[in-house]
């Protein structure tokens, strides 16, 4: 629990401070898209080279929760992306709200699915940390 | 000090998104991944309600950062339901996958409005 409290502290911390310099492009709050799309990634390559390598136990267990869990489910964020794509849809702004709502969608998805293979790729090569 | 409360504030949601998503997946004992849908959509309605009550002056910036950009930024989670998403596909578990990609972004951003709603009713926007 102290492994997902530190990683989740840092994440959010990361997070906070690339949003703020980060500007919204026409009131998209791009720093955030950034941020899930890159967390994404980074996730589906932790979880498959983690599940790849062994039994989720010992050493493989702390990194998945105090990387996966703490850090990559503190940077990122669902509740920005819903919260500003309302505030959107309440200014009238539906292509825009869509737009962003949807491009995180498929952006992070396909992120996801390159980050899942990625993992697999790196857990195949021989001689590879265990 | 604002960065570091807003820091720790988002490590205790995550350890909230920890504790909530064992108890859902515990009870559901289903195959369909509940906890991240609930932590996400119960998040996004908490933080459309902190953005309200702020716009509306009735919670302090630096409270609504802290609870906003810190607790609920930490508790819910984007990676999670990607990654779950993409692996529910690979299995062709397709509603489930629609449901937990699109079903659970439409379910949130109604939670989110739900929240600023109530926040500007209360201000009597």
């Amino acid at each position: 629990m102290l492994l997902v409290f530190t990683g989740g502290a840092l994440g959010t911390a990361a997070r906070s401070g690339l949003s703020q310099v980060v500007p919204h492009v026409q009131g998209v709050p791009v720093g955030i898209l950034g941020i899930n799309v890159v967390g994404a990634f980074l996730l589906g390559l932790l979880l498959e080279r983690l599940g790849r390598g062994g039994a989720d136990q010992g050493g493989r267990r702390d990194l998945r929760l105090f990387a996966g869990t703490g850090v990559l489910g503190g940077f990122t964020t669902y509740s920005a992306l819903a919260t500003d794509t309302a505030a959107l849809l309440a200014d009238g702004l539906v292509g825009r709200a869509t737009a962003y709502a949807v491009g995180t969608l498929v952006l992070g998805l396909a992120a996801a699915a390159l980050g899942l293979v990625c993992g697999a790729r790196l857990a195949a090569v021989p001689g590879g940390p265990r | 000090m604002t960065a570091l409360l807003v820091a720790l504030a988002g490590g205790l949601g995550a350890v909230a998104r920890l504790v909530l998503d064992a108890v859902v997946t515990s009870r559901a004992g289903g195959r369909y991944p509940a906890g991240t849908l609930t932590v996400n959509a119960s998040g996004s309605l908490l933080l459309g309600l902190v953005v309200g009550l702020g716009s509306a002056a009735l919670l302090p910036p630096t409270w609504a950062l802290v609870m906003g950009t810190g607790f609920l930024g930490g508790y819910t989670t984007f990676s999670t339901a990607a990654v779950e998403t993409v692996r529910l596909t690979a299995e062709r578990r397709w509603a489930a996958a629609v449901a937990h990609g699109l079903g659970m972004l439409g379910v949130s951003v109604l939670a989110a409005a739900l929240g600023l709603g109530v926040g500007m009713v209360l201000v009597g926007r």
